[in-house]
């Protein structure tokens, strides 16, 4: 890495690298090398322990979001492709997977994990190319949280019934797993490994703007000599997501994405007895109290906003200050702000890289815009954008109220609107206020103040003087609209086993 | 409610007296007529159970509940979709404050139920004779069961949360742990068959982790639920945690379902063709959501052990995670 400073503009104090008035510190470009990796020009669909194209043949093309160029064609997978994916799955379970001991299992959910850490950086590259996200946030988050996640469920494989006391928990069967273009890698590690450590098996589709990591997995469960069948991984848009939901050999669905999606999929599964849990959408807050270590605050909610542009469903996107303390966090923040860097994802340097589509882009540029129709304070840093591209500038609203849209929607972007409270009551009942429940954040110096406003808001992760934390072992999930069941940790098993008993839940 | 009405034969069966038979007893002459004469049997008005307190339906409607064998006992109150919506309503008003109890106050509450239905033992066996038609030793043991099952989940109020809470090694330097908490509101359908056992199965792992709930209770076999509900308003219970709102199912459940202030569904005790409906209006908050058992009710053994399970508490829990760095 290197770090050129401008003797002219190297400020004397001032903390940010910024001199007052002056410009944030350069730096050389730092482009982390992409020769070593191979994108194949066409993925088939993985079904099977095999490539192969989709019947009929049909493919749509897979882009680069921080440069729009393309990056390959992947099957875009038909009613008939679900069907014989799930039958393949339902066969693997059926004649090798729920046959196989606990033991066994998890040696090749450790072979995985292995292979992930052997195989790094060509995922972290793989990951960035594919879904715009800076390659310091795949190559120290998303792959080896990936490698981790495989590693811990692996030493599940054989321990079930110490999860579930007198229960005997069984295998479900075909686990259909639905997963977002945010973390692609990752999101499949936290649906495949629980899945294949209970016992079933698994048909996986990656959103349709990020299936490369998913197709670069598919290697690792050939070089991990999975059972056929035990892994498949088909892609298509959502409808194809939908007729994989409602195959009627599926016994569970997992769903990362959206609320409303998410509801789509509750309807469909209503009346069958497939288990279902959802991660859904948030609209997290973060609570800043007067006697909170400001500097060390600023990263947090920089961290809980601005990390992996704002594309995090439990974004920090809603930050509350306290009234005594608004003015100066918000002088901070802004310069904070104006060194963030934004641009090409693969630079190491790159704090913000592209949002991942067009599509996503058009989003938050609509939801801004009726932040500033709606009458809040825009600021934004003066930095300059790639010509090409989905960039969006890292954006502070103040002036925000409750029933803002951009204080409402989750926009899932770079987007941060502030509001303001007086009292921790007060505090609660506005983090509350909203139909999500993922999760939030809450700073202050006083240790009581913590467990009071842990108790008080309705999310399902709550990150006290830090945020955006995530382990393998730590159970994540929301309240209300965000979903139900929990991914990570002992909960993150019961969502993919049948603890019933009798048979008698099924949800 | 035409259909509802019991046959002339049973309309001329005497109309009082199925739950406790009257006793001659010789009374004095009053205003100089002479002789014995029966003592008129004092009866009760079943009602709602809203927040603490027994109205009547808003709707004034009632509806004829009659015993095993046809015969009339009792008008029941027809509750409606706002007498769910004041449910939820009271039920909400107080969730937090159940929940904010200690575990050990919550648990004695629960154990105090179980001392009240003792005292009413015999009612509840009458009562449960009459609406399942069991004979009084079958009655018997499953009001005993229905109470033991109090006490047993009196029990888990302060285990629970040591049995499903973690602490989570987390790799770095952060303090890591998760709890449950209550869901908020749970609506419940209570089984239509076993009026009181069934009823007190679903309803005990729901209340103790601290949620309230609404609860629509059998349509045919409603009266030991009200009479449950009787023993709940003196035990120490607050106002509004259990809401119990009788009628006619299909008036009201899907209404349940719906409302948008209602977090969760037990639709354990629903039939297996209400289920699809009931879950898919169910979606629109994205309540939790528990089906019924595929083969239906008929069934399944409510005395079993199977019956009561601190699994059954979690359906009604979220699991809430907690990080905090560690440093000086």
């Amino acid at each position: 890495m290197t770090l050129t400073r401008k003797p002219e503009t190297r400020p004397a104090t001032a903390s940010w690298g910024l001199a007052a008035g002056g410009a944030p510190w350069e730096y050389a470009p730092a482009p982390e090398a992409t020769d070593h990796i191979r994108i194949e020009p066409e993925y088939g669909l993985f079904i099977g322990n095999r490539f192969a194209p989709s019947k009929p043949r049909k493919t749509f093309t897979v882009i680069n979001p921080a440069t729009e160029e393309p990056l390959a064609k992947v099957a875009h997978a038909s009613r008939a492709d679900v069907n014989r994916a799930v039958t393949a799955a339902r066969e693997a379970h059926r004649s090798s997977w729920s046959k196989l001991s606990g033991r066994e299992r998890a040696k090749y959910l450790y072979r995985i994990a292995r292979i992930l850490q052997e195989r790094s950086r060509e995922f972290a590259v793989v990951e960035t190319l594919n879904s715009g996200k800076p390659i310091k946030e795949s190559r120290d988050v998303d792959v080896p949280l990936a490698a981790a996640h495989f590693f811990y469920y692996a030493g599940w494989a054989d321990k079930l019934d110490y999860a579930f006391p007198n229960r005997e928990p069984r295998s479900l069967g075909v686990a259909a797993q639905i997963i977002p273009w945010n973390f692609p890698l990752l999101m499949l590690a936290w649906k495949i490994a629980p899945a294949l450590a209970a016992g079933n098996t698994v048909v996986l589709k990656p959103a349709s703007t990020t299936p490369l990591t998913a197709y670069l997995f598919a290697d690792v469960v050939l070089q991990a000599d999975l059972p056929p069948g035990v892994v498949n991984i088909i892609t298509g848009p959502g409808e194809i997501g939908m007729e994989l939901v409602r195959h009627p050999d599926v016994r569970k669905v997992a769903f990362t994405g959206s609320t409303a999606v998410g509801k789509m999929i509750a309807r469909a599964v209503a009346g069958t007895d497939k288990k279902l849990t959802l991660e859904l959408g948030g609209k997290a807050a973060n609570i800043v109290f007067d006697d909170a270590p400001l500097d060390q605050a600023i990263e947090g909610i920089i961290n809980g906003i601005y990390f992996n542009q704002g594309e995090v469903c439990c974004a920090g996107s809603r930050l509350f200050v306290q009234e005594s303390v608004h003015e100066a966090l918000i002088d901070k923040l802004k310069a904070r702000l104006g060194t963030l860097r934004v641009g090409d994802p693969l630079d190491k340097n790159t704090d913000v890289g592209a949002i991942n589509s067009a599509g996503q882009l058009a989003k938050v540029q609509e939801l801004v815009q009726s932040g500033i129709d709606e009458g809040a304070e825009i600021f934004q840093p003066d930095c300059e954008l790639p010509e090409r591209g989905f960039f969006f500038r890292p954006t502070l609203f103040t002036g925000v109220s409750q029933s803002h849209r951009i204080a409402q929607e989750e926009i899932f972007g770079p987007v941060l609107s502030v509001l303001t409270f007086r009292t921790p009551e007060e505090a609660i009942e506005k983090a509350n206020n909203t139909p999500y429940g993922l999760s939030a954040g809450v700073w202050t110096e006083k240790g009581s103040r913590i467990f009071k406003m842990i108790a008080g808001m309705k999310a399902g992760v709550v990150w006290a003087n830090t945020f955006n934390r995530f382990d393998p072992t730590s159970p994540f999930g929301g309240y209300k609209e965000s979903g139900y069941g929990r991914e990570g940790g002992i909960h993150g098993l019961a969502a993919y086993l049948d603890v019933s008993g009798d048979g008698a839940h099924t949800r | 409610m035409a259909s509802r009405r019991p046959t002339v034969a049973a309309r001329r069966a005497p109309r009082a007296s199925v739950l406790s038979p009257p006793k001659q007893q010789p009374l004095a002459t009053t205003n100089g007529a002479k002789g014995r004469t029966e003592r008129i049997e004092v009866r009760k008005t079943y009602k709602l159970y809203i927040g603490g307190a027994f109205p009547r339906t808003e709707s004034g409607r009632a509806y004829e509940i009659l015993d095993a064998r046809g015969r009339f006992v009792a008008n029941a109150s027809r509750g409606t979709r706002k007498d769910i919506r004041d449910a939820v309503r009271a039920a909400r008003g107080v969730q937090a404050e159940w929940a904010s109890k200690t575990a050990y106050n919550r648990s004695q509450i629960l154990y105090r139920i179980a001392e009240l239905m003792e005292g009413r033992r015999d009612q509840f066996v009458s009562e449960v004779s009459a609406a399942e038609g069991t004979g009084r030793a079958r009655s018997a043991r499953l009001v005993d069961a229905a109470i033991d099952r109090w006490v047993w989940y009196a029990g888990w109020a302060d285990k629970f949360p040591q049995m499903v809470g973690t602490v989570n090694p987390v790799a770095g330097s952060y303090f890591n742990f998760s709890v449950p908490e209550p869901t908020g509101v749970v609506g419940i359908i209570a089984p239509e068959a076993s009026s009181l056992l069934g009823l007190v199965s679903r309803l005990a792992p729901v209340v103790v982790s601290g949620n309230a709930a609404v609860v629509i209770a059998s349509e045919s076999r409603p009266l030991p639920a009200v009479t449950l509900s009787e023993v709940l308003a003196t035990s120490d219970v607050p106002g509004g945690v259990v809401n119990l709102i009788t009628g006619l199912r299909r008036e009201l459940i899907g209404h349940l379902a719906a409302h948008m202030d209602v977090n969760a569904l037990d639709a354990f005790g629903a039939e297996p063709g209400e289920s699809r409906a009931l879950e898919e209006v169910s979606v629109e908050n994205v309540k939790r959501f528990v089906r019924p058992p595929r083969s239906g009710l008929d069934r399944y053994d409510w005395l079993s052990e199977r019956a009561q399970s601190p699994y059954l508490i979690g359906d009604f829990v979220e699991i809430k995670t907690v990080w905090h760095p560690i440093g000086a």
